[in-house]
């Protein structure tokens, strides 16, 4: 590796974190933080068998599940327009990350309340308890420390899939390396660079996915 | 007190229970025995909701309710005056053994927590379980959790107490403590109603015996005459088999 290569490593290490802090994780958080939302009642609407808003979860699942990210980054951001709705590349990279990962979510946490022995349901109705308070208090609580490894999973997909949204211009760390690249011509080394910045990013998180695992198990056994 | 006319329940095209019988007295033990498949599970699920029956009249405290006609707000008023005792437990895995018996009281019935608290605590002392008041589930024997259980039923103060199979699913050597505190309850003038194989608590402590077959009461005896003379030739082979088999396991 020559001089000069090692030189514009240096030099854009920093140009290509400092997205990675502004755009990358916060883009994450916020689209996952949504994403728990809708899981969760996309999750409880079809467990508890609501009319309408059950088949309207299934549905959604289905759809976002079953369709690449990049479609739906495509037809939100270039293709809504069209219909005379227009929308900025983040809030339109908001919308298609948590849609998508509150399809996966969604699909976790139904298991995770569906592995939840009946007999604890039965139990809240027996102490008096309603169907809400004993979900709410009994069920997702349990449910929750069961989906948190396949969460913890989503959310590092997530991490990684937000270089998805540089295809909608937004200037996040991928589309900051693909900038760099255009002006120095060294696509292998700075491409290996923004992928070294991810993978600390994945294994900062995935050691704290752990720690809370660790944690939530030593609260609670369920045999 | 609490009384159950021609109760019908079918599962599928299995028709589990044919219409049956129960009467309930304050102060009453009733053991209801039988053959495993002979819906005395199903009837004791029945008498709390936890299965829907097809058709029937319960009277609770002199109202009379059509069974297939019970409202959802019908079933928690009656669920809040019954307790239930579950055969594998049922302790909500994510609070402790204190937090377990004051969830009804605190949430289902809105009580203050410091009185919940008290009440919770007096029901856990009363099943010999004082020192376990912060242990969770999973840090307590099969038996001290059944006995969590029994708290869990009697710290609301029910009218009756459903037990499904209660000592089923313990090891041998726990099934002593838990009809211990049973037996406490029944000399206290709890009325209960007890699913169970357990013959010797049956006889001891119940005033009256339902022994069932194949979806109906077979047999509605005293405990003296159900054990000494059984009416019914089904019931003397029920009884001839289990006694057999116990004495077979004491012989070993």
């Amino acid at each position: 590796m020559s001089a000069r290569v090692i030189e514009i490593m240096i030099e854009s290490f920093w140009k290509i974190l400092l997205p990675g802090l502004i755009y990358t994780i916060p883009l994450a958080v916020v689209s996952f933080a949504i994403g728990l939302v809708i899981a969760l009642f996309t999750a409880i609407a079809q467990v508890s068998k609501t009319p309408v808003l059950g088949q309207i979860s299934r549905l959604y699942v289905w759809i976002f599940r079953g369709t690449p990210l990049l479609v739906q980054l495509y037809i939100i951001f270039y293709g809504l327009p069209g219909a005379g709705i227009m929308i900025d590349p983040i809030p339109a990279a908001i919308i298609a990350l948590s849609l998508n990962v509150g399809s996966y979510a969604s699909e976790s946490v139904r298991a995770a309340i569906l592995s939840i022995p009946t007999g604890q349901m039965e139990a809240g109705y027996c102490a008096g308890l309603t169907y809400w308070q004993t979900m709410y208090r009994i069920i997702l609580p349990q449910a929750f420390r069961v989906a948190f490894p396949t969460l913890g999973n989503s959310f590092i997909n997530l991490i990684k899939e937000t270089s998805l949204t540089a295809n909608i211009t937004v200037m996040e760390m991928f589309r900051a390396t693909q900038k760099i690249v255009a002006n120095t011509y060294e696509p292998l080394a700075l491409y290996c660079e923004v992928a070294f910045i991810y993978l600390i990013f994945c294994t900062v998180l995935s050691r704290f996915q752990s720690f809370g695992e660790k944690k939530l198990s030593a609260k609670m056994v369920v045999k | 007190m609490l009384e159950i006319r021609n109760l019908k329940k079918t599962f599928g095209d299995h028709e589990v229970l044919k219409g049956v019988d129960v009467r309930v007295e304050k102060g009453d033990v009733i053991a209801i025995l039988g053959p495993s498949g002979s819906g005395k599970t199903t009837l004791l699920r029945c008498m709390n909701f936890l299965e829907r029956a097809d058709s029937g009249t319960m009277i609770f405290d002199n109202e009379e309710i059509d069974l297939a006609k019970i409202t959802s707000g019908q079933i928690r008023q009656i669920r809040k005056k019954t307790g239930f005792v579950f055969q594998n437990y049922c302790l909500f895995n994510n609070k402790t053994a204190l937090q377990n018996v004051t969830e009804g009281l605190i949430i289902g019935r809105k009580m203050k927590k410091e009185e919940a608290c008290r009440i919770g605590k007096k029901a856990l002392d009363k099943v010999g379980l004082s020192d376990k008041y912060d242990f969770y589930p999973h840090q307590l024997s099969g038996g001290q959790q059944q006995r969590v259980g029994i708290a869990r039923a009697i710290a609301t103060d029910p009218e009756v107490i459903f037990f499904d199979e209660p000592t089923s699913a313990l090891d041998p050597e726990l099934i002593g403590e838990v009809l211990g505190v049973m037996k406490d309850l029944a000399k206290d003038g709890v009325t209960m109603v007890v699913v169970t194989h357990e013959m010797d608590f049956a006889r001891e402590v119940g005033t009256q015996i339902i022994f069932m077959e194949q979806g109906t009461v077979t047999e509605e005896n005293t405990p003296e005459e159900f054990f000494r003379a059984p009416k019914n030739e089904r019931t003397r082979q029920f009884l001839r088999r289990i006694l057999e088999k116990s004495a077979r396991e004491a012989a070993e």
